[in-house]
């Protein structure tokens, strides 16, 4: 119901074509790659608002020692339910937006190969979205297990479980679906003369993501249906009692986990190699390895994921096996983050809002990329194993680098989907808001972990208030200017100066051979790439 | 226009493509399933998981005639090792169990006991089943129990309270790195009787 409301403020100001059903039932049915595009990011909008507003709960329950308002259960259903939401809701859809959108704009296709597929894949979403966020109203509260659904804590919770699986099954064909549409359409829709190795850098991170999406999310509906048939009719996969082992589900999980978090920056890493050399006006440096490098990251993330692991009782051979092997991917990311620095040099470089967000970028992830490399280390990741530090990582590596990609690719696209810029001043101030806030807001976290604050607890020892009640306010800061972005954009959205077709001089990737907004059916006669 | 043109080539290899990525897709699905038995053969290789003696069907008749086929092994004197005992209730048990025996220093290849004591709080008949984990997980293989209450499924009176034995040897296979082994055992309700036997026949 949330996302129709959110519709209607986009459908006035879309262009109306004649023989397309207005109102609701223009989106309900559309299998347009543009609308559903829209769609997607409207959603991942939507949903990343409300598991933000489940950040700023957290944060005020963290602001001082103590239990202020929320009993641990509740707590535990906060932090548990913003993870989920985050990944599942908000980065996942709002990066297959940009999918649907720049994906056949980039290679010169009129459509995705499936609409009708495409069509169905997003409006799975808003039903496994209400039902995820129903469970806050059932008897027992949300699931508070985490977002990793261990058992046996997975096993023992209320009807909200139950739920909360069959929403995962569905987010998961959801996913499976777009995987399908977006590989069959890159390698079979390509316009003429676009060869494999000419494609755009973002085209070559979402084929790439795309395989991982089909490989992994099958295992997750493994692990889930394993949980559902435990929990309901009598089986034993981890259930100890019945011979069944709860560590086998940590070994299916991140089997699936650790390629999810490379599905969530991948595509990330291909919006900034977009943008980076648009605004240093220079070509991407060594294009050719940036996507070597891109699938060695992919196929590594299949070897390391008993990383999450090392405190489960490990023999010593495997922990020196995930550690060199989880050490191994920072060649790969080292390559990219040295391209990068690489296609800056010496360029014409100007700071318009989607180089700032991606200059930030550069800059956070590849902190967030230390800490990683700090926690592959067995013996300090027994140490800081559940504590801040690992929350400070994967914030790193997350918001500033998955969502932070995602608003630069909103900045530097939204002239085309739109036809208006956007307002530059505002853009200036949400980024450096943004990136000032969620420094404050994330960095001491670092400090509380190897300290050795624990995460998920409602309550924490008098000598981390300091850096909590820093971190709150950072949080409540970067909560507030994300309701800027949110204006920016609806502004955006209404009106403003005319974009024209190419308004960055730099940019050379076919969607700006376009108009601004792009006609309703684009590329009838696929362009001829030399 | 010209998408009239192009449209019967690509649609055919769309199919292809499509089946193929299904296919990959199930494969996927069926391999999170096949992570079972193969978790499960890896653990009984390496002793991972810390289930005792290798085999988790070391209830009963097996795990007895276990120590009378194998030699008696030599008792290695040259190097102590501790055992600690653990043992705790699951939730919706009305018990409580206290290590006895709480720690244990020995000398690998002899032969020992430990006792635990088991106390029925409520005013019921139940029955109950004792699942072992021994850490670190690669000392599992070399822990074997001659007997041991966790073999069978126990049963207490009203109020009734039990001391139940342990026998056990720690191999002097094991690896010289160990010198503490902790064994913990839960105490899980059995819920009736003919889940119960489902349970055995799983093992």
């Amino acid at each position: 119901m949330n996302t129709t409301t959110v519709n209607d403020a986009t459908g006035h100001h879309d262009h109306d074509h004649d023989h397309a059903p207005e109102g609701f039932m223009r989106w309900l049915t559309s299998t347009n790659h543009k609308d559903i595009g829209s769609l997607y990011l409207w959603f991942s909008l939507f949903m990343f608002f409300f598991a933000g507003a489940l950040a700023m709960l957290i944060r005020a329950e963290l602001f001082q020692p103590g239990l202020q308002y929320f009993q641990p259960g509740v707590f535990n259903q906060l932090t548990t339910m913003h993870g989920l939401i985050m990944i599942f809701g908000a980065i996942m859809p709002a990066l297959v937006g940009f999918a649907n959108w720049q994906v056949p704009l980039m290679i010169g296709a009129p459509d995705m190969a499936f609409p009708r597929l495409n069509n169905w894949s997003f409006w799975l979403l808003p039903a496994a979205g209400t039902l995820l966020i129903a469970t806050f109203f059932v008897p027992g509260g949300a699931i508070s297990g985490g977002w990793t659904m261990y058992p046996p804590l997975y096993m023992q919770g209320g009807i909200a479980y139950d739920i909360s699986i069959l929403s995962v099954h569905i987010l998961g064909i959801s996913s499976i679906m777009g995987a399908i549409n977006i590989i069959v359409t890159i390698l079979n829709m390509r316009a003429p003369g676009m060869t494999l190795m000419k494609m755009p850098l973002f085209v070559w991170t979402w084929l790439i993501t795309a395989f991982l999406l089909v490989a992994v999310m099958p295992v997750l509906a493994c692990a889930i249906t394993m949980l559902l048939t435990d929990r309901n009719f009598g089986t034993h996969f981890f259930d100890a009692a019945g011979g069944g082992d709860p560590i086998m589900f940590q070994h299916v999980f991140w089997f699936f986990g650790h390629p999810e978090v490379y599905i969530m920056i991948l595509p990330s890493f291909g919006i900034v190699s977009t943008i980076l050399p648009t605004f240093a006006r220079k070509p991407l440096f060594g294009y050719v390895s940036m996507v070597y490098a891109v699938a060695s990251i992919a196929i590594l993330s299949f070897i390391v994921w008993a990383h999450h692991m090392f405190t489960t009782g490990m023999p010593l051979g495997g922990q020196l096996f995930f550690m060199y092997a989880t050490m191994l991917i920072s060649i790969p990311t080292g390559i990219k983050v040295f391209n990068w620095v690489a296609t800056l040099w010496r360029g014409s470089i100007t700071l318009e809002t989607p180089m700032l967000f991606s200059l930030a970028f550069v800059i956070l992830f590849t902190l967030g990329g230390f800490s990683g490399l700090v926690l592959a280390l067995v013996p300090v990741d027994i140490q800081l194993q559940d504590t801040y530090y690992v929350v400070a990582h994967f914030h790193y590596v997350l918001f500033s680098g998955s969502a932070m990609a995602i608003m630069a690719g909103v900045y530097y696209w939204l002239p085309k989907w739109t036809g208006h810029m956007y307002d530059e001043k505002l853009g200036k101030v949400h980024f450096w808001v943004t990136a000032i806030a969620f420094n404050i807001t994330f960095f001491p976290m670092h400090f509380l972990g190897l300290a050795g604050m624990p995460r998920r607890i409602p309550d924490y020892a008098l000598q981390f208030a300091d850096f909590n009640a820093i971190a709150s306010v950072g949080g409540f800061l970067l909560g507030a200017s994300q309701l800027l972005f949110l204006y920016i954009v609806i502004k955006c959205a209404r009106g403003g100066a005319p974009a024209g077709n190419r308004p960055w001089d730099g940019a050379d990737t076919l969607e700006w051979t376009l108009s601004s907004p792009p006609p309703y059916h684009s590329f009838v006669t696929p362009p001829l790439v030399k | 226009m010209s998408v009239s043109v192009n449209s019967p080539m690509p649609l055919r290899s769309h199919r292809q493509l499509l089946i193929k990525l299904l296919v990959v897709i199930a494969l996927a699905f069926a391999f999170g399933f096949a992570m079972v038995p193969l978790y499960d053969v890896f653990c009984q290789v390496t002793g991972l998981n810390g289930k005792t003696g290798a085999k988790p069907g070391s209830l009963g008749i097996a795990g007895i005639s276990n120590p009378l086929t194998s030699s008696p092994s030599s008792i290695d004197s040259s190097r102590t090792v501790t055992v600690e005992f653990i043992g705790t209730v699951m939730p919706g048990l009305p018990w409580e169990m206290t290590a006895l025996t709480s720690s244990l220093d020995l000398h690998p290849g002899e032969l020992h006991q430990a006792k635990f004591r088991v106390h029925n709080l409520s005013d019921k008949t139940i029955v109950g089943q004792a699942i072992p984990s021994v850490s670190p997980g690669l000392a599992a293989q070399h822990f074997e129990k001659l007997d041991c209450f966790c073999f069978a499924q126990q049963t207490l009176a009203p109020g009734e309270t039990k001391e139940m034995p342990l026998t056990f040897i720690v191999k002097p296979e094991l690896d010289k790195d160990i010198r503490t082994i902790t064994l913990a055992y839960a105490f899980f309700i059995v819920a009736d009787t003919k889940s119960a036997a489902k349970n055995l026949a799983l093992r």
